[in-house]
């Protein structure tokens, strides 16, 4: 592929670089979306570490870190969708069904290769994504009501498929279940599979065309289609990549817990959703990364640990959870009213 | 600059275009030379917006014939006419505001560097040398969110050039902007002329068009009148190609007997939207309140009904001067209003014919608060039978009917309240021409009544058939007041475009 040519003669860059920037880097940091999230979470390790030095111990940093894999991969799928305008209420839901795929693989065919089991769990969570991105996109209903249907309709899969049956982490491999107890440098394994993934999600968000389609699509849907932007075919691939990392995430759910079954996963799209949010994902879309939705599920997950470990009623923890929603909203929405009247003065 | 025998950039022959029973563009033709800038003139509706978006690629012509550079062509996308060279820069032009500058301009195209991977430094120093060749200031890292229209505009330029376009076309560019904009406007299009581009400048303001063009091609009706060398043409001259004909018979007025003021405006304003409006409307009367799209029309009409606020001035309805801001106060004290967007103001299109006509009568059908079903039955099917709206069951949702009979559902909501004061913005814009009559007739069968009308109407046949009195505004004031007798289309157009007059009240 080539670049894109322009009609004028190119000037030397090196003269013209930094100058027309602007502000400082430093300046850009704060300004980042990921930049008040990452600051509370930072506070909020500190701040439980002080009161209580063992938060920070090596088992302490590795629950810390488990406890937030799974919904980390969410968040970073979610980041995709929500960026684009949609959202995906159905990801507990085909969470609950991957993870009882990966159950009975194990227990039904007796030493299947793990690298088999991670194909069929990110394959089946491609499809339920495919399926829920072909309704959005034909439909043309918002992805609200769809994956609300799709919510009910893969849990009731669940259900009919799993009945009373429960796999335990007896039925599994002890090298699977070692995914989620081996660290290296203290960091569990399916933690830097995580890590690794929303580096890749969130460098696809920067640096390709594509990655960029979305946030046009969420930024204005009306004028990405006037620009040529093929609306639906990205809104579908969104789709489809969110449901792989689903895929990925119940996977690795069935590693880390000990029982997957018929409730698998129930009530988690609304954290994963609440998550994005925290870490800078506008639900209005055209903005944030899956690195800052996954840094808001880290905050999320971290914050009810560190509530407990200084001794907040754990019946608090939500509303806590909640105001922090609030919050963040609430920035955001200052943020945006302060750029604008800023604007006004300038233009004036 | 130009040469008679040189092939066209873009070449447009016989043109058709239509929407069902409406035809929008009967015989569209236009020839575009590079190196020029051509003007388009015309009403409105005159086809010019619908030539645009077939030039464009948005809408596909059914019948003509279309070359660039002498190739014919088909688009049957926005993309297939950008990747012929054909840009276009609307009046407000549909930005990403979460995307910075440099990307809006590259979105889709940005340039890639290693592993294909988009390189976001050479986009901002591509975006900042074609800012710099134009000459403007315009930081490309930053986001496009709150940029001023001109600037908006001059990102789609941007981007045109970007996209090596040959043939720039400009939908109304200066209608938003200031006049220091205009002149940074038309210097970059001058540049763009004189490197060979080819650009298409529609614009009401006469002096634009002879300040920047160097030919100008009418359009009257859908159809091609004539093309013109502007050095070879007056003002006076292309006035007249534009509304040259006869006020058809179509508007079946009845001779009304005009009574007291029924509603008297004194020195309405409002910052930045119209100022010093004063008029009047007496009973029986319909003054047509003429001008382009975006003279502030619109904004005094909702003044006027209370629905936007206003900075000074009073509003007086039967000798009763009436609360700013209140509209519910107005439709209590005798007015009606019909407005433009009947979709999604005058209408709630979800709902059935029956509850839209009785929606502003809720009060009278109810006996403590609960709505009287048969009597609000009742009076739907008599305005329904009254004004022939045309649907098999009062029933049925409103959003099933034709334009023209969703407008008479409109009417039919307002007449039922009887008001002593109605008005109607544009009542028969996007209605076909047989149910345009029936508007007409009705309206002028309202006057007879009694009923005191304030139209306000963009088609100047419309005025001109159906006025009683008719008010000219241009740029939020009023710059000519013509009685009936007096109004002839050159005069109204001729006032809409005073922006001298304008300026001074």
């Amino acid at each position: 592929m080539t670049d894109t040519k322009t009609s004028l003669p190119r000037a030397d860059s090196t003269d013209t670089g930094p100058a027309r920037r602007q502000g400082t880097g430093l300046l850009r940091v704060f300004s980042m979306r990921e930049f008040p999230v990452t600051l509370a979470l930072i506070i909020l390790v500190l701040f439980t570490w002080l009161s209580n030095p063992r938060f920070l111990s090596s088992q302490g940093l590795k629950d810390l870190l488990l406890n937030a894999t799974i919904m980390m991969i969410l968040a970073a799928g979610q980041a995709l969708i929500i960026s684009t305008k949609s959202v995906d209420l159905s990801a507990g839901s085909a969470l609950g069904l991957t993870a009882f795929l990966t159950g009975t693989l194990f227990a039904t065919f007796e030493g299947i290769p793990i690298v088999v089991v991670f194909v069929a769990g990110i394959a089946l969570g491609a499809a339920l994504g495919a399926f829920n991105g072909l309704l959005v996109t034909t439909a043309k209903v918002p992805a609200l009501v769809i994956t609300l249907g799709t919510l009910y309709v893969f849990r009731g899969l669940n259900n009919w498929w799993a009945g009373g049956t429960q796999y335990f982490a007896g039925d599994r491999p002890k090298a699977f279940g070692n995914l989620s107890v081996t660290t290296v440098l203290g960091v569990p394994i399916i933690t830097i599979i995580a890590l690794v993934v929303i580096v890749f999600v969130t460098m696809f968000q920067r640096y390709t065309r594509s990655g960029r389609d979305l946030y046009a699509i969420g930024s204005d849907p009306a004028a990405a289609v006037v620009y040529g932007i093929p609306v639906g075919r990205r809104v579908f691939m969104a789709f489809l990549a969110n449901g792989a990392l689903v895929g990925l995430a119940g996977v690795l759910y069935a590693s880390r817990f000990n029982s997957v079954g018929a409730t698998t996963g129930t009530g988690l799209e609304l954290q994963v959703v609440a998550a994005a949010v925290v870490g800078g994902v506008a639900i209005v879309g055209g903005v944030g990364t899956a690195a800052g939705a996954a840094i808001g599920a880290m905050l999320l997950t971290t914050i009810t640990g560190s509530l407990t470990t200084i001794g907040v009623d754990k019946f608090w923890q939500q509303a806590v959870v909640g105001v922090l929603i609030l919050a963040s909203i609430l920035i955001d929405r200052l943020a945006t009213l302060r750029r604008a009247s800023q604007l006004r003065k300038a233009t004036q | 600059m130009q040469n008679a025998t040189q092939q066209p950039l873009v070449s447009l022959r016989h043109a058709v275009k239509t929407f069902g029973p409406v035809v929008a563009l009967a015989d569209g033709s236009i020839e575009l030379n590079g190196g020029e800038v051509h003007a388009l003139a015309g009403e409105n509706g005159a086809g010019k917006s619908t030539l645009v978006k077939i030039l464009s690629g948005l809408y596909h012509r059914d019948a003509g014939e279309f070359e660039v550079e002498g190739r014919p062509v088909t688009f049957s996308t926005v993309a297939d006419s950008r990747a012929a060279g054909i840009s276009v820069i609307y009046q407000e032009p549909t930005l990403f505001p979460d995307l910075t500058v440099s990307e809006n301009i590259f979105v889709g195209r940005q340039p890639r560097g290693r592993f294909g991977m988009i390189d976001h430094k050479m986009m901002r120093d591509q975006a900042a040398d074609i800012f710099e060749y134009l000459g403007v200031p315009i930081d490309p890292a930053r986001m496009a969110d709150g940029l001023s229209i001109a600037d908006q505009q001059i990102i789609e330029i941007a981007k045109a050039i970007s996209l090596d376009a040959r043939v720039l076309i400009m939908d109304e560019p200066t209608a938003a902007l200031s006049g220091h904009e205009v002149d940074r406007l038309f210097e970059v299009a001058r540049s763009l002329r004189d490197k060979g581009a080819a650009l298409l400048f529609i614009s009401h303001r006469m002096e634009e068009i002879f300040d920047l063009c160097d030919r100008v091609t009418v359009f009257r009706d859908g159809a091609f009148v004539t093309t013109r060398m502007i050095s070879e043409t007056t003002r006076d001259e292309i006035v007249r190609d534009m509304v040259g004909r006869d006020i058809d018979q179509l508007f079946p007025k009845l001779e009304a007997e005009v009574g007291e003021a029924v509603l008297e405006v004194h020195g309405l304003n409002r910052a930045g939207v119209f100022r010093n409006i004063n008029f009047d409307v007496r009973a029986g009367e319909i003054v047509a309140l003429a001008g382009l799209v975006g003279a502030g029309r619109s904004e005094v009409a909702r003044a006027v009904m209370g629905i936007d606020p206003i900075d000074s001035g009073t509003v007086t309805l039967l000798g009763k001067q009436l609360k700013p801001g209140n509209p519910l106060a107005s439709i209590r004290a005798g007015m009606g209003f019909v407005p433009e967007d009947r979709r999604r103001q005058g209408l709630v299109m979800d709902l059935s014919v029956l509850r839209n006509t009785s929606l502003t009568l809720r009060d009278e059908l109810a006996t403590f608060g609960i709505i009287n079903a048969a009597k609000e039955a009742r009076t739907a099917q008599e305005w329904c039978e009254k004004l022939q709206v045309k649907t098999a069951t009062p029933h049925h949702s409103v959003s099933t009917l034709s334009g023209g009979n969703q407008q008479k559902v409109v009417l039919a909501k307002w007449l039922a309240t009887k008001p002593r004061l109605l008005i109607v913005d544009e009542p028969t814009r996007g209605i076909d021409v047989g149910t345009k009559a029936e508007v007409h007739r009705l309206l002028s069968q309202l006057a007879v009544d009694g009923v005191a009308i304030l139209m306000i109407s963009s088609e100047l046949p419309e005025v001109l058939g159906m006025a009683d009195r008719v008010l000219v505004m241009c740029e939020g004031a009023i710059t000519a007041e013509l009685s009936r007798a007096d109004a002839t289309a050159e005069l109204v157009v001729q006032a809409a475009t005073d922006h001298v007059k304008a300026a001074a009240s």
